[in-house]
């Protein structure tokens, strides 16, 4: 495998937390690798260790052992603000609660990580519309996700994910809070990005249905890799038409 | 820099969507800093006035009383033994170098009458260098000369207020007035010096040669006076001449060694140093209660910053996950501490001009706003804002992100 195409390379990695005396191991040595371009699911019912996992894939915190390379770099020994500039230049995050910034318009959500990045605002603005247009949302910059329905509201974070052109999204439950219709919206726009900008996708869910969406399934038992391989049924999502034609149009 | 302009802009967002609860927490410092710039100018402005007023009383003056009179063991008041004379007042000048001038003072209480019209007031008999001690200028006519102090000649300067009962808006120069039973020419027009700082009306005199008012007002013998008020050359040299004066009066009057003297004498500058020390303690005492409000108002800054911090663990959670450093967080929320508190210290130094100029005009006191002030109260306000902002800003930017995204 050339490392190269390896955006994440893990070795081994665990997890131990301790609460006084008591002493929990997440995650009891993980070894996994995922390329550029891969869809990738990662499943297991709850307490397996697959937040655990999300956690540290997305550097918001450290393994207690073990090597973690993200993009070909040791990020396993990172102190807050490097996992910090890690978050903002390597991933981009899609939250199952959307977690947007409330009473904040959604050009100005999309537009935040570049902020913290310390971009002009010129710029910030228009790579935000053109983040907002690729997930479909262009008429909606200066609506806040109080005026947007669910599934818009998460096609704002996947724009505020996308606009820092990350190295991987990371997809915790995207479509944990949405009704079926809108599951099926945000799984169709990820499967786009994914085939037609080669976007490399993490997506974490204990949904079997969802799961399928992806090209490779990792399950995740009792703090190990439990199955990790392609998905022998995959499922290509169904748009809803008419309500969801902005998301064909980029497909063009 | 692009930090710090980001967290101010968040932080006024984040204050105007708060408005009132912004506003509440502001009242301790808006009111801390107003009291401070209040008190300050009302002090400021006291203190000029106490020094206008000694300025008008005279110019490093020492003023010399008689003594008591001590008879069967009953001790009298100041004054009820005429030991102070001309002669005294003679030598001051004559022997004292540190003296610039001397003016014997006498003074009675005269009806004073001018067609139909009278006045009650108190003239004062002395010399025509009274007018350089007091450092009193003229606004018409000149001042009665030596010559008419050796004939006792009927003139007399008349003071502003006793213009203005006698003559509305004619020239009093040249007129004669009756002063008791003694006609008498008004030869000067004496500067208004305004009201003094007990209350009394400087101008509410007239001012005659002591021979004419002793002669004809008084009706007493001799060369005894009522006071005799001196003037130092310099401020510096006031201490000396009080030492030499004492000396020579002492002389004078064979006071023995180790005798109490037999006349006062008493130094403006103590009594003006007195006044401005009661000043200054209650200057302090309102700065200490100002300081109190300031302090409880920080405690307020912090405990409401502590509230927004919780409040939007959820939001500092989103913003750590997407980069922010802990040092943007701890910007956000230390630049919204600051900005909540300076917003208190230009509301209440706008507060304390007002109330100051409106205390000022309502209790007639002077009122004097430094821009020192100003400053003072824009600094402190900051500097609250960062003191009290700091603990919960610190406590936010050292979330961490994982626990924070999932706080609901």
């Amino acid at each position: 495998m050339n490392d190269r195409d390896t955006v994440i390379k893990m070795e081994r990695v665990e997890k131990i937390y301790r609460t006084g005396e008591l002493v929990f191991h997440a995650l009891r040595g993980i070894t996994l690798d995922i390329r550029a371009g891969e869809f990738v699911a990662i499943g297991g019912p709850s307490g397996s260790g697959k937040s655990t996992l999300m956690n540290l894939i997305g550097c918001l915190d450290r393994p207690s052992a073990g090597r973690y390379l993200l993009a070909g770099h040791d990020v396993s020994m990172l102190d807050a603000d490097a996992r910090a500039f890690a978050r903002n230049r390597l991933i981009g995050f899609v939250f199952q609660g959307f977690n947007l910034l409330a009473r904040t318009s959604a050009l100005e959500n999309v537009e935040l990580p570049l902020a913290y990045r310390g971009l002009g605002a010129k710029e910030r603005r228009r790579r935000a519309i053109e983040s907002l247009e690729l997930v479909g949302l262009a008429d909606k910059l200066n609506n806040t996700p109080a005026q947007l329905s669910g599934g818009q509201q998460q096609r704002v974070a996947i724009a505020r994910a996308l606009v820092t052109d990350p190295k991987v999204l990371l997809a915790d439950e995207p479509t944990g809070n949405l009704d079926s219709r809108t599951t099926e919206d945000v799984l169709a726009l990820l499967q786009r990005l994914h085939r037609e900008h080669g976007l490399t996708i993490v997506m974490v869910t204990h949904e079997p249905d969802v799961a399928q969406c992806a090209e490779r399934i990792i399950v995740v038992r009792d703090g190990l890799i439990g199955s990790d391989g392609p998905n022998p049924t995959p499922r290509r999502a169904e748009l809803n038409t008419g309500s969801s034609s902005p998301l064909l149009a980029g497909s063009a | 820099m692009g930090m710090w302009w980001m967290a101010f802009r968040l932080a006024l967002r984040s204050l105007t969507r708060n408005k009132l609860r912004a506003g509440l927490t502001v009242l301790g410092i808006l009111i801390g800093v107003a009291a401070v710039v209040a008190m300050t100018a009302l002090g400021d402005g006291a203190s000029a006035s106490i020094q206008n007023q000694m300025g008008a009383l005279g110019v490093n003056l020492l003023w010399v009383f008689p003594g008591s009179n001590t008879s069967s063991g009953v001790r009298g008041e100041v004054g009820s033994r005429p030991t102070l004379s001309e002669d005294d007042a003679d030598a001051i000048a004559r022997e004292l170098f540190t003296v610039q001038a001397v003016a014997p003072v006498i003074t009675a209480s005269a009806q004073v009458v001018l067609g139909a019209r009278n006045y009650a007031t108190r003239v004062t008999g002395s010399t025509p260098d009274y007018l350089r001690v007091r450092a009193w200028a003229l606004s018409r006519g000149s001042p009665f000369t030596e010559a008419d102090l050796r004939l006792a000649a009927r003139t007399c300067m008349i003071g502003e207020t006793v213009r203005k009962a006698l003559f509305d808006q004619g020239d009093p120069i040249g007129q004669t007035v009756r002063i008791g039973r003694m006609p008498c020419t008004v030869v000067a027009l004496l500067a208004p010096k305004g009201q003094g700082s007990f209350g009394q009306d400087y101008d509410d005199t007239i001012v005659m040669p002591i021979t004419a008012v002793r002669a004809r007002l008084r009706h007493t013998p001799g060369r005894e006076v009522d006071q005799i008020m001196v003037s130092v050359r310099e401020q510096d040299l006031m201490a000396r001449a009080q030492e030499q004066l004492t000396a020579l009066l002492r002389q004078r009057h064979r006071v023995a060694d180790g005798d109490e003297n037999d006349f006062m004498v008493r130094n403006l500058q103590d009594l003006m140093a007195t006044l401005e020390r009661t000043r200054s303690t209650l200057s302090t005492l309102l700065l200490a209660i100002a300081c109190i409000a300031l302090l409880v108002g920080g405690i307020g800054v912090m405990n409401i910053m502590l509230v927004s911090v919780s409040e939007r663990t959820r939001e500092i959670g989103i913003r750590l996950a997407i980069g922010a450093r802990s040092a943007d967080i701890l910007a956000q929320f230390l630049v919204e501490a600051v900005t909540l508190s300076t917003i208190g210290g230009v509301a209440g130094l706008a507060l304390g001009v007002g109330a100051g100029t409106l205390l000022g005009r309502a209790m007639e006191w002077s009122v004097r706003f430094s821009p020192t002030a100003a400053v003072i109260a824009f600094a402190t306000s900051g500097g609250i804002g960062v003191v009290f902002g700091f603990f919960p800003a610190r406590r936010a930017a050292q979330l961490d992100p994982i626990t924070a995204l999932r706080h609901e």
